[in-house]
């Protein structure tokens, strides 16, 4: 649904505010380099503006801090609807490596609703460019949640009843697994 | 003159080519030692919670359900990829991919989980004892870390009530 949205509300081209709440600055070299002409977003149409109220979709880099959080949030609510939000790195994704301390109050989705993330620390380029293909619909999401289970014990379980002497050797008989 | 001039610099232009890279329509390969996403082997993992216990994020959470079962959980929102569970593994059960795509919609797509079964001494069918009292408060029989909500718990004696392991199941968490 929020995939059908957004193909079509933000058919053209998607106005970026930058927003970064108190991270390490990595994200956002990482964000500036998908504006240089290697990584060249504005052929989707993708341009960096200096206002949220110009723009469409919000990029949060850094957690949500004691000190930034209303700020983000002044920020989130000066932009006009529809509007999407990209977390962008560990931090506004999940609260990064400082998620326990004092001045974190965690990931961004406790101040602002997060519409799509983008772990890494920091993502590649080419990872921001990926979720960005994913929010407008140019290519499928890859990651599923995994799950494995083990239905068998690989150790096998002896028992002295089931020794049995054979000349020198001594032999198991009926090693069951549990 | 300003003719000549634009000529000169659309010259300059055509000679540097094109420098973007075709990158959604195209794959990109990564650099050999690039660190993506921790891929978590469950056939090769015996279930020490090193890993666990070395990551820097606490991501990884480990639950001992009983004695013989132990889930070990890797949540995936805040890992940094710094590749210290792959480091400290043993038994090699962690590998560093090069899957660097992990944008998605939800977080919970990061997660994964295994279930694997702890082996216990023969003899008598419990787990072996620590040496020390130190040992004993590092290595608790078992380990609660809270799977519902997705958070780490610190394991100390104010948590753990010290007698019996079964106890240990009902503490509050705050």
């Amino acid at each position: 649904m929020l995939a059908n949205l957004c193909q079509r509300m933000f058919k053209r081209s998607l106005w970026v505010y930058h927003a970064n709440s108190g991270g390490c600055n990595g994200c956002d070299i990482e964000v500036l380099n998908v504006l240089t002409p290697y990584y060249d977003a504005e052929r989707f149409g993708i341009k960096l503006v200096g206002s949220p109220r110009h723009a469409d979709v919000m990029l949060c880099q850094g957690p949500a801090m004691r000190a930034t959080a209303k700020a983000l949030r002044r920020a989130y609510e000066a932009m006009p609807s529809p509007k999407l939000v990209f977390a962008i790195g560990s931090c506004a994704c999940g609260g990064g490596i400082w998620f326990d301390t004092y001045s974190v109050l965690g990931p961004v989705e406790k101040v602002i609703p997060v519409n799509y993330y983008i772990p890494g620390c920091p993502p590649r380029p080419e990872a921001i460019i990926y979720g960005v293909a994913v929010a407008v619909g140019l290519v499928d999401k890859k990651t599923v949640p995994v799950q494995f289970k083990q239905l068998e014990l690989p150790i096998p379980r002896y028992h002295p009843n089931q020794l049995r002497g054979e000349g020198d050797l001594v032999v198991y008989e009926k090693m069951e697994k549990v | 003159m300003s003719v000549l001039s634009k000529l000169k610099e659309t010259l300059i232009c055509l000679k540097a080519g094109k420098v973007t890279l075709p990158y959604p329509a195209q794959a990109q390969p990564v650099p050999e030692k690039f660190r993506g996403r921790p891929l978590f082997d469950a056939v090769k993992c015996i279930g020490c919670a090193g890993c666990a216990n070395n990551c820097p994020a606490r991501e990884i959470l480990v639950v001992d359900v009983c004695q013989e079962i132990r889930i070990l959980k890797y949540l995936g929102r805040r890992c940094a990829y710094c590749g210290r569970c792959a480091e400290v593994c043993p038994e090699k059960a962690i590998t560093m991919s090069h899957e660097f795509e992990n944008a998605t919609n939800s977080i919970g797509d990061l997660q994964q989980r295994l279930e694997l079964f702890m082996s216990t001494c023969q003899r008598c069918g419990r787990c072996f004892k620590e040496p020390s009292v130190l040992e004993q408060l590092k290595l608790k029989g078992y380990r609660f870390d809270d799977l519902q909500n997705e958070r780490w718990i610190f394991r100390s004696r104010a948590y753990l009530e010290s007698e019996p392991a079964a106890d240990d199941l009902r503490i509050d968490l705050e």
